[in-house]
């Protein structure tokens, strides 16, 4: 029965993984940019929900309702001022820039905010109820609601970019944005539309990862971008629901290995990462000329 | 194991192709004369200041090598400190077995190369901004593989044994000459390297992969060479901060700050020439070192200027100097002269 826990808590926390991997998987799908700084921007996500949280007392759901919209400001603004600068002089200054943002955000919460771990909403129902479905398989509320945030997400992006007329243009500016700029498409506008969207749900993440866990400056890179982005590659690059598949594969794998040996949690799931890289480098769900 | 296929020019007439625009002899001898007063510090200068040099030793071997990696072989590699890290292990292995420090140091920076062989398997086939993370996970891996083992000190580490005869002059001394010699060999490396056949190669993909690739250069044995070559230095530049620590814990050595240190000294310095990690390294030095007191300030500002760099000045500082001057302190690229002109307009290869 222990084992059946694992594999259920691993396919939880697989929604988890996923609502991290979305954004970082929809930024390179549509603007071919491997942002560096996704994870501590999911962490300056909790930390601005916490703030607000602590300064009016709202809800801590309420907050959602803060931090979505703030955050796909920033998205929006950093896009169009840093990283399409940096876009338009190539992928190394992209990467270059990115990381830049990385090390800034980390060392800059640290100074301010310093190394304590600082959790979302602790003692709430929603965060330490759970119900129990037969012996040792016991479900967190907050789980269970995290996986419906995300696969809700991944659906809601499906149908925003395969059936709105927005989502038709980012796609068309995903595929060539030379063309659609001469169709009459400012691709700027677009790249700036489809990273305020990733970094929504960036801060999704960081918020359901500071009440799942809790957050501090060094999660971002140790943990969200690292899960995020083993949990794209297994999945498959560019495909959503692939990200989704990708995130349980590592949840399974992680929840696994901390059966076998509760230190190997992570270890696990990078191993079976280097697995998907050797076997199977284009990812689980790779379809040939996908859009 | 050729890299390029030969391709003979036919001879233009009264041009001459030249390493330089300047007589560069004179860098040589200098470069000479810097090392042998560099080497002589332990005994002119205080311990304090050799034990900043070895700390900037270190920043410069890294960024040499992270120079060759992004400047010239198009490999972003975000996981360079998964070298350091091994050969920090790799000394405080042998020193545990009773090999002394100063001895394990070149084993180590073998070791590492030989790790980087598998390990670039694993990654090769990812491009950009993956083949980044990727490397990163990788350096992850390396570090929960290492904090497995209890005997080697697990997840706290383990101070480093085998130095406690040595006094500490003699030790500061010792250290401070393995310092200096990683990081003359790393520099003569990629030196030598650029300007050899794979120089060429690496040049080429710098300038255009593909242009390269449909001219007969072997990019994937180009990327190899230089993926191990930088696991070596990496991992002699880990296990001169094993021994300059005196002690190997895997959260310092596994940092990603190494890689974040490495390329944006190399970044702010200059990517794609050999003088830009010295100018880098000598910022970040200053910077680290005023700035030492405010805690994590020294990073925010270099995460700050090198982003400024990257998106304003692409060549960084010493892209700045060079476009003005036409200076090249190591030459590894070709002028093209005109026979009746002295080069002041000669176009120029590199």
């Amino acid at each position: 029965m222990a084992w059946v826990n694992a594999i259920i808590q691993g396919i939880l926390t697989g929604g988890l993984y996923a609502l991290f991997a979305c954004g970082l998987s929809l930024m390179f799908g549509v603007m071919k940019v491997v942002n560096l700084a996704h994870g501590d921007l999911a962490v300056v996500a909790g930390y601005i929900a916490i703030g607000i949280i602590f300064v009016t007392h709202v809800p801590v759901l309420w907050s959602v309702v803060i931090v979505v919209p703030i955050m796909a400001l920033i998205g929006y603004v950093l896009q169009r001022t840093v990283i399409q600068s940096a876009l338009d002089r190539g992928v190394l200054t992209t990467l270059i820039v990115t990381l830049g943002l990385s090390l800034v955000i980390e060392n800059g919460l640290l100074q301010f905010f310093t190394a304590n771990t600082r959790g979302i909403g602790p003692g709430m129902t929603l965060v330490t109820g759970s119900f129990t479905l037969g012996p040792q398989i016991e479900i967190g509320y907050l789980l269970l609601v995290i996986f419906a945030v995300a696969v809700a997400v991944l659906l809601g992006l499906q149908y925003f970019l395969s059936g709105s007329k927005y989502g038709r243009l980012i796609r068309a500016v995903a595929d060539d944005k030379e063309a659609a700029q001469l169709a009459g498409a400012d691709y700027r506008h677009v790249f700036g539309i489809a990273s305020a969207l990733a970094l929504g749900t960036v801060a999704l993440g960081g918020i359901a990862y500071g009440m799942y866990s809790s957050l501090d400056p060094t999660a971002g890179t140790d943990t969200i971008l690292l899960f995020a982005f083993v949990a794209v590659v297994i999945g498959g690059l560019g495909s959503l629901w692939g990200t989704l598949i990708g995130g349980i594969v590592l949840g399974v794998a992680q929840q696994i290995g901390a059966q076998i040996n509760i230190s190997d949690e992570v270890l696990a799931g990078y191993i079976v990462f280097l697995a998907v890289l050797v076997l199977r480098p284009q990812g689980l769900t790779f379809r040939r000329a996908q859009t | 194991m050729s890299l390029i296929t030969e391709a003979t020019a036919p001879p233009a007439v009264g041009f001459r192709v030249t390493r330089s625009q300047r007589n560069v002899a004179w860098t040589g001898v200098v470069a000479l004369a810097v090392v042998v007063v560099l080497a002589l510090f332990p005994y002119i200068v205080y311990s304090g200041t050799t034990a900043i040099l070895v700390q900037a030793f270190i920043v410069l071997t890294l960024a040499s090598m992270w120079n060759l990696l992004a400047g010239y072989a198009g490999l972003v590699s975000v996981g360079q400190q998964g070298f350091l890290g091994l050969g920090a292990y790799f000394v405080l292995i042998m020193a545990l077995h009773g090999l002394s420090p100063f001895a394990a140091l070149p084993i180590a920076a073998i070791a590492c190369g030989v790790a980087a062989l598998p390990l670039w398997w694993l990654v090769s086939r990812l491009r950009s901004g993956y083949f980044a993370i990727a490397t990163w996970v990788l350096a992850a891996t390396i570090m929960l593989i290492i904090e497995r083992f209890t005997s080697i000190g697990g997840g706290s580490g383990l101070p480093l044994p085998g130095l406690a005869g040595l006094s500490p002059t003699l030790l500061t001394a010792y250290t401070y000459w393995a310092g200096l010699a990683v990081t003359v060999l790393a520099m003569l490396t990629v030196y030598l390297l650029l300007r050899s056949r794979l120089g060429l190669v690496l040049t080429a993909i710098r300038d255009d992969e593909v242009a390269a690739r449909s001219s007969g250069a072997r990019v994937g044995l180009a990327r190899m060479l230089v993926f191990v070559v930088a696991g070596i230095g990496c991992g002699a530049a880990g296990a001169v901060l094993a021994i300059s620590q005196l002690q190997v814990q895997p959260e310092a050595v596994f940092t990603v700050t190494w890689t974040a240190e490495m390329a944006f000294a190399t970044i702010i310095g200059g990517l794609g020439t050999i003088e830009g990690p010295i100018i880098g390294t000598a910022v970040y030095m200053v910077l680290q070192q005023t700035l030492a007191s405010y805690n994590a300030w020294y990073l925010i500002i270099l995460g700050l200027v090198a982003i400024v760099v990257a998106l304003f000045a692409r060549r960084g500082l010493w892209g700045m100097v060079d476009s003005r001057l036409h200076l090249r302190l190591f030459p590894v690229g070709y002028w093209l002269r005109s026979p009746n002109g002295d080069g002041k307009r000669g176009s120029r290869r590199e």
